[in-house]
Parts: C-alpha cells; structure tokens; sequence
C-alpha cells in the first residue's frame, strides 16, 4: 500500500515535470496554426486552429529576411551544412588528437595536454570580436568555412575520446602489433570501430551544439544567403502567426535528434554499456 | 598514459596537426588579439592603437553598469544553479523510483535539452509580452508584475526563461549519477534506515556529490555564456541595463559601442572568474568529495 501511494507521487511529480515542459511548445504550436486576428484578439491558444498548411507553407517558402532575400528553406539548409560541417570536423580533429596523447610517447607530453585542455575554460564569447577581425583577415566573413570552423575550434570532444581511449585494455595494442597492425592501421581498424558510440554521442552534442549557435552567426553573416535559422528568428518579419511557426520548425531538427538517437547520446555520454 | 604505447619521430604529429592548427590560428591567434586590444586604445579614426597598460581596466572598474552586470550575472547564475539543480534532482529522483515508465518519463523530459537558448528566449516572449502574455497578466494580476520597470520583475522574467530548458540537463545527469549507484548499497541503506527521506540524505545525496560538483560547473558556465541568446531575445537588458550579463555588457560595449579596448579587458576579467572557479572546483571541492 505504502509503496503504492509513494509510486503515485512520484508519477504525480513527474507528470508536472512534463507539463511545464510540454505545454508551453504545445501552445506556440497550437498557436501557430491560427489567423493572425485570433492571435491578436483572444491571445494564445491551446487547440488546434485550421491554418496549418498555409501558416507552414508560406514561411518556408516566403522572401523573409530583413532585405527580402532569403526564405527559412534556405535558413534550414545554411544550419544544416553548419551543424554538419561542426560535427564531423570537431570529431575527426579531436578522434586524432586524443590518439596521439593517449597512443604515442610524445615529448613535451604536459605542454601539449595543457595547450589542449585549456582551451575549454575560453569559450567563443570571450573572444568573439578578435575572432572576427581574424576571420576577416583571412577573408572568411560569410562563408560556411567562416561559420563552421571557429566553433569547432573545440576540445571537448578530445578529453571524452582521451578519457574512453585510456579504459581500452592495454592487449588490444599487443595483439595488434603481434598481427602486423602499424599505428594507422590500429587508429583505424581497431579503436575506430570500438569508439563507435563514444564517436555517435560526441557526433549529435556536436550537432546540437553547432546548430544552436546564435551570437557567431549573427556577427559573422552580413549576407543573408548565410543566416542559419536559429540567428534568423530574430531577423525574420512577418505576422505573429509566421513567427510562431517558424520558431516551432526551428526546434524541430536538434529535437528530433536528441529523441531518435537517445541511446546512442547517453550510453557515449555516460559510458554505461 | 599507456604502457604500451608507439614510438616514432612524426607521425604524432600527423594525428595533432589538425586540431592544433585548427586551435591555434582560431583561438589562440585571437586570445593574443584580446590581450592586445585590453591594453591598448584606438583613435577615433581606427588607424591605430596606442599602449596605454591598464586604462581599460581602469574604465571598466568605474563604470557603474559594469557593476550592475557583475551583480546580475552573480545572481542570475546563483539562481539558476539552485532551481535547475533541485527540480532536476527532484525529477531524476522520482524517475528513479517508479517502476513503470521509466523510458517514456526519460524521453519525455530530455528533449529541452536540445533547444537553442535564442528560441526559449522568442518563446519565453510570447509568454510574458504585455499585449498576450500569458504569464505576465497571471504575475501583473497577483502583484503587479511589469518587467518594463521593475528590476525584481525582470529577474523573474529571465530566470524562469532561462531555467526552464537546462532542467533537463540536470535532470539527464542527476538520473545518471542516481544509476550508477549500486543496488547493494541501497538495499544495505534500507534495512538500516527505514525513513526513506532520510536515507536520501545521508546515503543517495553524498554518493551524487561528484554529478552535483559536474552540474554546478555545467550550470554556472550555462548561465555566464549560453545565456547571452535568452538576454537578446528577452529583456535586452531591461529596465536600463539591470538583466545584462557580462557576456551580455561586453559585446554591446564592442559592437554597438566599437569600443574594442573595453570589451577586450571585459573578456579578460571574465576568463579571470571562470579560472578561479576552476582552480576553487579543483583545490577546495574534488578534494573533499569520495567517488565510489
């Protein structure tokens, strides 16, 4: 009995727990497929109005932007390419670079590992105008090289892959080398395939993170042929009902990330097998 | 390190090179630039600098919105440490206990997580405008609420805004951290202490120490940094300045102001506090806490 009343707190608890998450989506989604005269009289709504198609439709396919030049279809596809490009250049840099502190007896071994590591205690905020003289120096305003590369000037993916590399057992090396195996082919054939869900875990924080950038786009983008989505909210004219909608597709792609690939995200995260 | 391990005179640094480069020319070449920009001006015309040591710093110490940016971004982190950490330990722990569902509460509650803060920000506004906020006319209905003018009001504003998606993060970890927590230890707590609440505090909560350390970093980095998307779709500063973050103050003052120089002793103050909050998690906390 006891242990009945104490399980129906805790789903009671939970239960709001979702609520407050939930509810307040739902309503800019339930929102967003009114008129915009609805809005405008009677506030936000909670069900469902009848201008879904058309509210959608126009945002993705509508001239937005403060100068008219760009619609969110292309928004999508700019946050894509920097969310992908992100990803997989911070993974593949901080892959190597783990395997060489951890594989290799390197000289000033301390030197490099502080060199490294520090860097995570600055991040882009804290130097964010001279990142920008930088990229404009090397002629890289407005361009995807120009939004992908400074964020992904990162070594958290390198101490998660350090840390992972250090569990694998010391024999797998031997009998690699006892099989011919020299260092690339070891990087390659053996520790690549057994990080794989440390390299998928890293794969969608790095996605994330690169898709939600806001700040370095908004100062490295002067053309609106490169605004990602997330920067573009605040950018984007329309009526409130357009806005509404556009902030609803803007979460969709890290969400649906994050749910579909749950597993993988928190078995690498938190190394549990 | 390895016991065994490869020797040669370069391929290491094959394997470095690409992340080194990447680091040194995109932040490296741009931490020398803020150390230069901090103690130095530049004329009005932009065509050079002059040495001027620690003017920069000077200006910055008297200016009175700095401290008002200073204060904010202490509570404001304060803040959002103490309620994100709670309701997320509250969650996970209640996640924790039920025996159906566990999963689906999981899904269910992990997905905030992977909102930009600019978009809780946008959202955030919809709840709390004047002309259809929910939330405003509810808090203007109980006392008045009007986050235009009032300082206390507009604290609620951003730190309900800015709260509302890192619970999941705390809620992920602390879940975590409840499960790898061994069974023995739990069942052995519960012949010796039947007060389920109690046994929480004295067994469960000392064993989380290392995930509750993690999330105070995680959260107080979250609130100094990630928060600058939430402040310039929010408040934008609000009532006069009083919801900036330092974050927030240093790139107005670098890009609206140009003033490079302040901005550039702004960042250096600031890498400051997160190295004494390092050294202090590092010196004071890991020491005093015993993994299992």
């Amino acid at each position: 009995m006891t242990r009945f009343i104490t399980s129906s707190f805790s789903h009671l608890i939970l239960l709001i727990g979702i609520l407050i998450m939930v509810v307040p989506v739902w309503m800019i989604f339930a929102s967003s497929t009114h008129t915009s005269s609805m809005i405008n009289m009677n506030g936000l709504q909670i069900f469902l109005g009848d201008s879904f198609y058309e509210n959608y439709l126009r945002v993705l396919l509508y001239q937005g932007g403060f100068f008219k030049e760009i619609t969110a279809l292309k928004m999508f596809f700019n946050s894509f390419i920097m969310a992908t490009g992100v990803a997989i250049l911070s993974v593949v840099t901080s892959l190597m670079a783990a395997y060489a502190l951890v594989y290799y007896r390197i000289k000033h071994a301390t030197l490099l590992f502080w060199i490294i590591f520090i860097t995570i205690l600055v991040p882009l905020e804290l130097r964010i105008f001279p990142t920008y003289s930088v990229m404009a120096e090397l002629n890289l305003v407005n361009s995807y090289f120009g939004l992908i590369v400074p964020i992904s000037a990162s070594a958290i993916a390198t101490l998660f892959f350090r840390q992972f590399y250090k569990t694998v057992p010391d024999e797998l090396l031997e009998s690699a080398k006892l099989d011919g195996a020299n260092t690339w082919r070891f990087f390659v054939d053996f520790l690549i395939p057994l990080s794989k869900t440390m390299i998928v875990a890293m794969l969608i924080f790095m996605f994330v993170f690169g898709y939600n950038q806001y700040l370095w786009p908004l100062l490295v983008t002067t053309s609106e042929q490169y605004w990602t989505v997330v920067m573009g909210l605040k950018m984007m004219s329309g009526s409130i009902v357009h806005r509404f909608a556009f902030v609803m597709m803007s979460m969709v792609p890290p969400i649906l990330i994050i749910i579909v690939l749950q597993k993988h995200f928190i078995k690498g995260v938190f190394q549990d097998k | 390190m390895k016991k065994v391990q490869f020797k040669s005179s370069y391929s290491q640094y094959l394997f470095l090179a690409p992340q080194l480069g990447i680091l040194l020319i995109f932040l490296y070449w741009p931490i020398i630039q803020t150390f230069r920009d901090a103690f130095t001006m530049q004329d009005a015309f932009g065509f050079g600098a002059t040495f001027v040591w620690f003017d920069n710093f000077l200006f910055i110490f008297d200016d009175p919105a700095y401290f008002i940016a200073f204060k904010f971004t202490i509570i404001y982190s304060f803040v959002i440490t103490l309620i994100t950490g709670s309701i997320g330990l509250l969650l996970a722990v209640q996640a924790n206990n039920v025996m159906h569902g566990k999963s689906t509460y999981k899904t269910l509650l992990i997905w905030p997580y992977a909102i930009a803060p600019a978009v809780v920000g946008v959202m955030a506004n919809y709840f709390f405008s004047e002309r259809f906020g929910l939330l405003y006319h509810l808090f203007h209905e109980l006392w008045g609420f009007n986050w235009y003018e009032s300082v206390f009001d507009s604290y609620i504003y951003v730190i309900i805004a800015g709260s509302w998606k890192q619970i999941s993060a705390n809620f992920i970890f602390f879940l975590a951290g409840l499960q790898a927590i061994q069974k023995s230890v739990i069942e052995a707590s519960m012949i010796d202490c039947k007060n389920s609440f109690r046994r929480f505090w004295t067994i469960t909560f000392p064993l989380l120490m290392p995930t509750t350390f993690f999330l105070i970093i995680i959260n107080i980095t979250y609130a100094f940094f990630d928060t600058f998307g939430i402040i310039d779709t929010t408040t934008i500063g609000a009532p006069s300045g009083e919801t900036r973050t330092l974050v927030y103050k240093a790139y107005m003052d670098g890009f609206r102001g140009l003033d490079l120089g302040s901005a550039g002793a702004q960042s250096i103050m600031m890498m400051l506090i997160v190295l004494v909050i390092t050294i202090f998690q590092f010196r004071y906390i890991e020491g005093k806490i015993h993994y299992n």
